[in-house]
């Protein structure tokens, strides 16, 4: 009897590690197929052309120099010298620096006003009295509807005919003799200002608005404090969740952004990565262990971002899933 | 009402702020119906008027002050003539080969990412639900495509497809299997599987290119991720004692999963299908810069990974022709909108049922 029941423990623990074993298994082949690109991608870039583009898997000898020479095809074959005397000269020097501070700051930009625009309308969607704000809210609702594609074109016209502020400015007031009308192609402004404001975020925003209970706002009301004061102090600190959210969806959505930067980017200094990435297939042409290197630095710096923050990437985006 | 209520009864009037109109409201509302009205709600209209348009950017007409297009419109309609003659980018779009061999495109890409994606998606989610060890770390590994730029992973990608030395072909030949030319492959998939059997395929079934297939394939890698995530939201949002209800009342596995989970995420998988169609029929950024490393036109090899949003891009950017692009658009947000009013609609239904 006793016998018998030792046997029936072990079968089902030797039940459960098969399973278990045979779920980690098919889960391993799927890291692997998720992680194999890079990893080609890694290799590749260290390898020599001949290597490349012949056999193997593992490159022979590392050739570090890879890098540097991506760094410098993309530069239009100069390397990137840093001058102490001048240190920001860096950034017209040097390309692929270039590119990163433009994605990060438009990036950002973007993330700021997203978050900006839209706790201020969130909050007067939530909290304040106006007539026709339902109305209101369901006709921006109804804007999520428009796919991108449509707004191109048109956005694209306004941005050939709008004049930038310094330029207007300049020759409305003649402040100089010599200033021309110049409009937002190849601006910050056209990369920055169109996405300041996203109906998404304030949706989000309003739902968490509308969860924090009433009586905080009379309580605080009665202690004398104005909307602005109630909304920086006791909505924002509670509403975290949903601004990194948005942050993060945002700032993805700007960092992968292309058909528009290519289209309102000409100049290299304007570019943000992904444009200067494109550019970068051409510059190296079929130097593919360059390409490699090249991608590589673009991708490291995203990873490691993902990497510290991707607790909040998985659950941001877990959050859009459950909304719809 | 509110517990305050009951606190102090005669309290009945709201505070002060919320009896009246608060006009300072809109202070709060402009910037942001500033922007959105600007860029997005404007444009919506203005694309209307500049798909009537020929011409560049710099220099619109209307379709019907064009003598040739008026000439070309039936004489059944009379006056009405004038009037048709301005949509007349909408019939070129319409009559163009190029239009519809995209749509089909489009189509074939759907069908070929959509429902994989999403059955390989829910089967991760669901062993990842199993509470398995390291479960966070697969999850990290999943994702991590989806947040790497779209360019540096297509790439990437593309040299995995190299003909030459691309790890696919190291793959195919492991296998035993022919070397293929990926994307610059225009031949249809079937066909070139029944050439392998030795089997003449007709040309009406040769199916998606190879070229169509390989970015198929990256869009799975890059996706995957995202269905896991969304699905293991949704399995967690199931209450585990319907589980072991089930198994109390001796159902199996497979049972629980056919009778709870699949009933119960039904409103994800549905988020996640017109999600995902969506999302194919913008395809862009990854077509675009893989047809680059290999050095194709965008949408080569001969239109073989043309999407509809690439065909829009190419007569605007290409041939600069920016009310048929717009024209294209229109047709392809129509297209969209179907979706997503699908979507909205039954989001709603949802949500009446629910309350």
């Amino acid at each position: 009897m006793i016998n018998h029941r030792v046997w029936r423990v072990n079968r089902d623990r030797l039940r459960n590690w098969l399973v278990t074993g045979s779920i980690h298994s098919v889960l391993l082949v799927g890291a692997a197929f998720m992680l194999f690109p890079f990893v080609w991608m890694v290799f590749g870039s260290l390898k020599t052309y001949n290597e490349a583009t012949t056999a193997g898997f593992f490159p022979k000898q590392w050739v570090v120099a890879n890098y540097p020479e991506a760094i410098s095809v993309m530069n239009g074959s100069r390397p990137c010298d840093f001058d102490p005397a001048n240190p920001l000269e860096i950034l017209d020097k040097c390309l692929l620096l270039r590119y990163f501070v433009n994605t990060t700051l438009i990036g950002g930009s973007i993330v700021l006003g997203v978050l900006t625009t839209g706790v201020l309308a969130a909050y007067a969607f939530a909290r304040l009295k106006f007539p026709g704000r339902d109305t209101l809210f369901i006709l921006l609702l109804a804007t999520l509807m428009i796919p991108g594609e449509l707004t191109l074109v048109p956005n694209f016209v306004f941005m050939v005919q709008f004049p930038t502020p310094e330029s207007w400015l300049a020759t409305t007031f003649k402040l100089d003799p010599n200033a021309t009308i110049k409009n937002w192609i190849d601006t910050y402004y056209a990369q920055i200002i169109p996405w300041m404001s996203t109906v998404f975020s304030i949706f989000l925003f309003r739902q968490f608005f509308k969860s924090i209970p009433s009586e905080l706002f009379d309580a605080a009301l009665m202690d004398g404090a104005s909307h602005l004061r109630f909304l920086w102090s006791v909505v924002l600190p509670l509403s975290r969740p949903a601004l990194i959210t948005s942050a993060l969806l945002t700032f993805l959505g700007s960092w992968n952004a292309l058909i528009w930067p290519l289209l309102v980017s000409n100049s290299p200094q304007m570019r943000p990565i992904q444009v200067g990435l494109v550019q970068f297939i051409t510059e190296a042409g079929t130097q593919v262990q360059l390409l490699m290197a090249g991608a590589t630095m673009t991708i490291i710096p995203i990873m490691i971002m993902y990497l510290i923050l991707q607790k909040w990437f998985v659950e941001g985006i877990a959050s859009v899933g459950i909304r719809g | 009402m509110s517990s305050t209520a009951l606190v102090a009864p005669p309290a009945r009037t709201a505070p002060r702020s919320w009896r009246r109109t608060e006009w300072f409201a809109f202070v709060y509302l402009f910037p942001a119906l500033l922007i959105l009205t600007v860029f997005h709600i404007i444009p919506v209209i203005y694309a209307l008027w500049i798909s009537l348009q020929f011409g560049t950017i710099r220099n619109f007409r209307l379709a019907c002050t064009d003598a040739d297009t008026l000439a070309k419109m039936p004489e059944v309609l009379g006056a009405l003539r004038g009037f048709a003659a301005c949509f007349d980018n909408y019939y070129r779009a319409l009559a163009a080969p190029e239009f519809w061999d995209a749509l089909k495109v489009t189509v074939f890409y759907v069908l070929g990412t959509v429902p994989i994606t999403m059955v390989i998606g829910l089967a991760v989610a669901y062993l990842l639900f199993q509470k398995i060890r390291g479960r966070g770390v697969y999850r990290t590994i999943y994702f991590m495509p989806h947040v790497i730029s779209t360019v540096a992973s297509a790439i990437v990608w593309a040299w995995v497809f190299d003909p030459r030395n691309g790890l696919a072909n190291h793959v195919m030949q492991f296998f035993g299997l022919p070397i293929q030319q990926w994307l610059i492959e225009p031949n249809g998939v079937f066909k070139l599987i029944g050439e392998f059997f030795s089997v003449d395929v007709p040309d009406w079934a040769e199916g998606p290119s190879l070229a169509l297939v390989s970015i198929m394939i990256f869009s799975f890698w890059q996706s995957l991720g995202f269905d896991v995530i969304i699905f293991m939201a949704g399995l967690t949002n199931i209450n585990p004692e319907l589980y072991e209800a089930g198994k109390i009342d001796g159902a199996n596995g497979a049972q629980l999963f056919r009778h709870i989970t699949i009933p119960l995420l039904a409103p994800t998988l549905f988020f996640v299908t017109v999600i995902s169609i969506i999302g194919s029929f913008q395809a862009f950024g990854h077509i675009f810069a893989m047809n680059r490393m290999v050095a194709q036109p965008l949408g080569g090899p001969l239109g073989a990974t043309r999407t509809v949003s690439v065909f829009m891009f190419n007569t605007l950017y290409g041939q600069q022709r920016a009310g048929y692009a717009t024209a294209i658009a229109v047709l392809l947000s129509l297209i969209i909108l179907v979706f997503t009013l699908i979507q909205f609609r039954y989001a709603r239904s949802r949500e009446e049922n629910l309350a």
